[in-house]
Formats: C-alpha cells, structure tokens, sequence
C-alpha cells in the first residue's frame, strides 16, 4: 500500500529529475489545479489578444500588409485553441470542459493578460503589439519551454516558433512608420507611449508585495516555471529599451537605466493597484472586448445546437 | 497583346475576378474572433487570407497590363470602378465588426459555398481562355479552391440538415443569396465581347453548370440580381462602407509607404 505521502515523493522526485508529467500520469490536486489556472488564462489571453489587433486587420494599410496581420491573428486564435485543448484534458477528470471555460471568462472568474484590456486607437499600435507585446510573449513562453508538465511544453514549442514571425511582422510595420513621415513617427511615438506601462506590467509585480498574492513561489516549486517575474522584465529590457532608442524613439521613463553595479535596469515602477484593477476587469477595453466575446458566443449558438444535432458527419466525408 | 478590344475585354475581366475575392475576403476578415467557434475562426481565416492572395494574384496581372500599382487599386479607387457583384459586398449582418456585430452564419455559409461554386465554373472556362498568364494564374487558385469548397460544402450540408432553425435560417440565406447570385454570373456591358474573344463562355452556359451541379440538393430557386449591377459599376452603399473602413489607414497620410 503506498501512502499518499510516498506518492507526493515519488511525483517530486520526478519532477526534480527533469521528467516531464503526462495527462494520464498521477498528479495532485493543486498541481493540476495550478495548471488549469495557468493554462486556461494562457490559452484564453489568446484568444482575447486577438480581438486588439483584429480591430486592424480590415483597415491594415495595404494587401500585403492585410495578409501579415490577418495570419498573425489567425496564429493567435490556433494557439488559443491549441492550449484550451491541453486544459480540457486536465480538465475532463473534474468534469468541466471549454464551455466552462468560457463561462468562466464571461463571469469574470477567469483572467486574461492585462494588456488585452487596453485600447489600440491606431495603426502603431498594432505595430507594437506585434513588436514588443509578442516580444514581451516570447521571452516569458521560451522561459516555460521547460515545464514540467508535458503537453503543455509540446504546445509551447509550437507556439514559440511562430511568435518569433509575428515580432519580425511587428518590426516590419515599426520600420516603415520609423522611417516613414513626421505623421507616422508621431503615431508610432504616441503608441509606444501608450504602452509602455503595460508592457511592463505584462511579466507581473516583482514579489506578491505589489498585489497581495503570487502563484510564482507555487509554479517555480512545481517546475511550472524557472524564472521570476522580475528577471523576465529584465531580459525584456536588455532586448528591446536598446532597439527603442535605436530608432530615435523615446520612452515614458526618465528614470530608466541600466546600473552597471548591480546589471540591472531601474526603471519606474508601474502602478501595482491599477494592474490589479485592470486584470480584474476594470480596464480600459475590459468589457467592451468581453462583450464582444459574448455576443459572438451567443449569435452562434444555433449553430452549436444545430452541429450536435447534425446528420451529416464531418468525419464520414 | 492582340488588338485594343482584346485588352480591354481582358482588363475589365480580371477587375471582376480580382474584386470578387478582394470584397469577399474583406467580407470574411471582419469575422475574424466572431466565427461559431475557435477551430472555424482559424480554418475561416484560412480561406479569407486564400481569397485575398488569390486577389493579389489578380491584381499583380492587372499592374502588369499598366493599370496602376496594387495598393493603389485597392485601396485608392472609388466604388464606381470597382466591378465585383454585388453578392460579396452585402455585409455579414447587422452593426460593424467592432460595435454590435450581429453576423448572419447561415448568410456566410451560403454565399461562400455558392460563391465559390460559381467561382470553380467560372475558373474551368477560364483555364480554357486565349489569354496564358491568366489561365497560369487561374490554374494556381484553382488547387487552394479545391479546400474551400470542401469546407463549405461540408458546412452547407450539415447545417440543412439540421434543427428546424438552422434550416429556416439556411433557406432564409438562399433566398437573399440568389437574389444577387445572377450578379456573379454577368460580365457585364461588354460580355459578349468576351464571349467572342474566347476569354471565357456564355453566361447562360456557365450558370446552367453551376445549377447542374446544385440540383443534387433539389434546390427551387432562380438567380437575379436585386440590389445593382456590380459588373457595370453600380453598386450598394454597403460597397462605399467597406472600401472607406479598408483604406481608412492608407489614405491618412498622402504619400506615405506603409
């Protein structure tokens, strides 16, 4: 008889070995729970970051520029689809499924990334989304390439290697706006002003000082994660506050520098209790994009009861 | 390049075949996050950035024959030159794609598949037609056709034979969709020039095939055109609307590259 302490041991050693756990594989309770959490958020903020950015897709300023952006979008909505698949699994055992999902999303129980509740007014500001908003995705997903948990790396994998073509889409449109008119400079400017603060807020405060509450502590025991929140942010500006300023542009901190003492960035801290309120639904775009979910949600759903109804089976054709 | 008459049949003919999928795929564009559920959000968008490439294809000819650079004759030409039917440019619903969006699937289930049922017609006599870059081009869109025929075929199936609501909404969608569909099928004022130029056959010839092939579905309707004669430049407001929201960024700043 092994004792469930035995069988948290044996989990632990596995995963502290390096071994990757698998849908069907023995897991406690607040390791799948902890998964589900950051899965579905994961997956759901797909689909949410889509609808920014697809408020340019019909206006992209020409047929090439129509194309790029409409397959961006398009990746963005596969890999939301792609990681509410891995969640289901975890979820079927409790007997929740995608419906649940996105009945959590309605109710405000289930989160999603704080920058997708923020307002894209122009063109630049899909040119920074797809620059340093997926910039901002890559180094925290090739962060969780790792993860203990199998599927979900297999997804991630998959998914890394596509945000690397939206970042070159996104420094495709920032190049033209940079080297383009006083107009399109100004534009690009002011997005990059605009996002800035949120940009920051993207990886998460530093400790659970800022907010009151942090998963990081659990998710980095669990091997969910191997860095914190404050090291991505870091790596983030390492990469991109020297491309910014490359390119003539500036950014809303006169605090940030890199301080060579300590190799580290210091820049001005974001407001923590906004980002708690944003994330909880009190952003800018918050309901007006779930709103827009929901409707989408419910014109369809004859079309869900007509499909479970259907005589005529995908598959036999 | 044969005579004048030649070129200019062979011009306004491309115009069609490229304004069609341009307005089409716009049309589809403005689904993006709003489709029935994520797996046809993805394969959807598939098709629309297909129809919008095949677009491009046209469009590169029609800058080669000398009618102005791409982006100018997409995003810069007024609605009275454009020479798509009338069918593509009817909105998906009600509200815009970013207020209100009361998007008709039925509507968009029935115009795809009918449109890209009329389009295989039309494409097979072209790859007959006088003129080989245009028969290269076409045989290229043909293959991805192929795929979105099957998935609207696929989806026109299954809804029509489904809960009474899908199939009344289904039949309410076939009756505005044929209403427009003789739209499709016209070249317009100077199709009969086409016709004797060998750039493509009869109208009558081309929509008698298309109906041979749907009748296996015993589908009563006939095909007019209701609303305008897109061919001939007379168009909806609805037409106006789109090319005003899809060029809004391109005409902001004159002279810019983008």
């Amino acid at each position: 008889m092994i004792t469930s302490n035995e069988r948290m041991d044996h989990f632990m050693n596995r995963i502290n070995s390096g071994e990757k756990i698998e849908a069907d594989d023995w897991m406690p309770d607040d390791y799948r729970e902890a998964l589900i959490r950051l899965i579905s958020m994961h997956g759901i903020s797909e689909i949410m970051g889509a609808l920014p950015e697809k408020e340019w897709v019909p206006k992209a300023p020409s047929i090439y520029r129509k194309l790029a952006i409409m397959a961006k979008v398009q990746d963005e909505m596969g890999h939301g689809q792609l990681l509410l698949r891995v969640a289901e699994d975890l979820m079927e055992p409790l007997g929740r499924n995608r419906d649940d999902i996105m009945k959590d999303l309605f109710s405000g129980k289930l989160k999603f990334h704080n920058v997708f509740h923020m307002k894209a007014p122009t063109w630049g500001d899909a040119g920074v989304i797809a620059w340093l908003v997926d910039g901002a995705a890559i180094i925290s997903q090739t962060m969780m390439l790792g993860t203990s948990y199998g599927p979900y790396g297999r997804a991630l994998k998959r998914i890394c290697a596509e945000e690397v073509f939206h970042a070159q889409h996104g420094e495709s449109i920032i190049m033209a706006l940079a080297e383009g008119t006083k107009e399109q400079r100004t534009l690009l400017q002011d997005s990059i002003n605009r996002w800035w603060t949120s940009l920051l807020m993207f990886f998460g405060p530093k400790t659970n000082v800022e907010t009151g509450h942090s998963h990081q502590d659990k998710n980095m025991r669990y091997k969910l994660r191997t860095k914190t929140n404050e090291q991505l942010r870091q790596e983030f500006l390492t990469k991109y506050v020297p491309r910014v300023w490359a390119l003539g542009l500036t950014i809303p901190d006169p605090t940030l520098k890199f301080d060579e003492e300590t190799s580290e960035w210091q820049y001005q801290q974001p407001d923590w209790e906004e980002f708690k309120k944003i994330v909880t639904g009190h952003g800018p775009k918050s309901k007006e994009r779930l709103a827009l979910r929901m409707r989408s949600y419910e014109m369809n759903s004859w079309v869900r009861e007509a499909l479970g109804t259907s005589k005529v089976s995908n598959i036999a054709r | 390049m044969e005579s004048l008459e030649y070129r200019e049949c062979l011009i306004e003919l491309i115009y069609q075949l490229a304004d069609d999928d341009f307005l089409l795929a716009y049309r589809g564009s403005e689904w993006l996050g709003l489709a029935p559920h994520i797996e046809e959000d993805v394969a959807f968008a598939s098709i629309s950035q297909d129809l919008m490439g095949h677009a491009a294809l046209y469009y590169g000819l029609l800058e080669e024959l000398g009618e102005g650079k791409i982006d100018h004759l997409t995003h810069n030409r007024s609605p009275d030159y454009f020479r798509n039917a009338i069918l593509v440019e009817l909105p998906n619903g009600t509200g815009t794609y970013l207020e209100n969006p009361s998007y008709d699937w039925a509507f968009t289930v029935v115009r795809n598949y009918f449109y890209t049922l009329a389009k295989k017609v039309r494409l097979d006599s072209i790859k007959k037609s006088s003129y080989e870059p245009l028969q290269h081009i076409v045989q290229k869109i043909s293959i991805e056709m192929s795929y979105h025929m099957m998935h609207w075929e696929v989806w026109f199936k299954q809804l029509i034979s489904s809960t009474a609501e899908a199939k009344s909404r289904m039949e309410e969608a076939m009756s505005i969709v044929f209403a427009e569909l003789g739209g499709v099928f016209s070249y317009g004022r100077i199709g009969d020039r086409m016709e004797r130029l060998s750039l493509i056959e009869s109208e009558e010839v081309l929509k008698e095939r298309w109906m041979v092939y749907l009748n296996k579905e015993n589908i009563q309707y006939s095909m007019k055109m209701k609303q305008g004669d897109g061919r001939n430049g007379i168009h909806t407001p609805h037409l106006a609307e789109a090319l005003a929201t899809l060029s809004e960024v391109y005409q902001s700043v004159a002279t810019a590259e983008w």
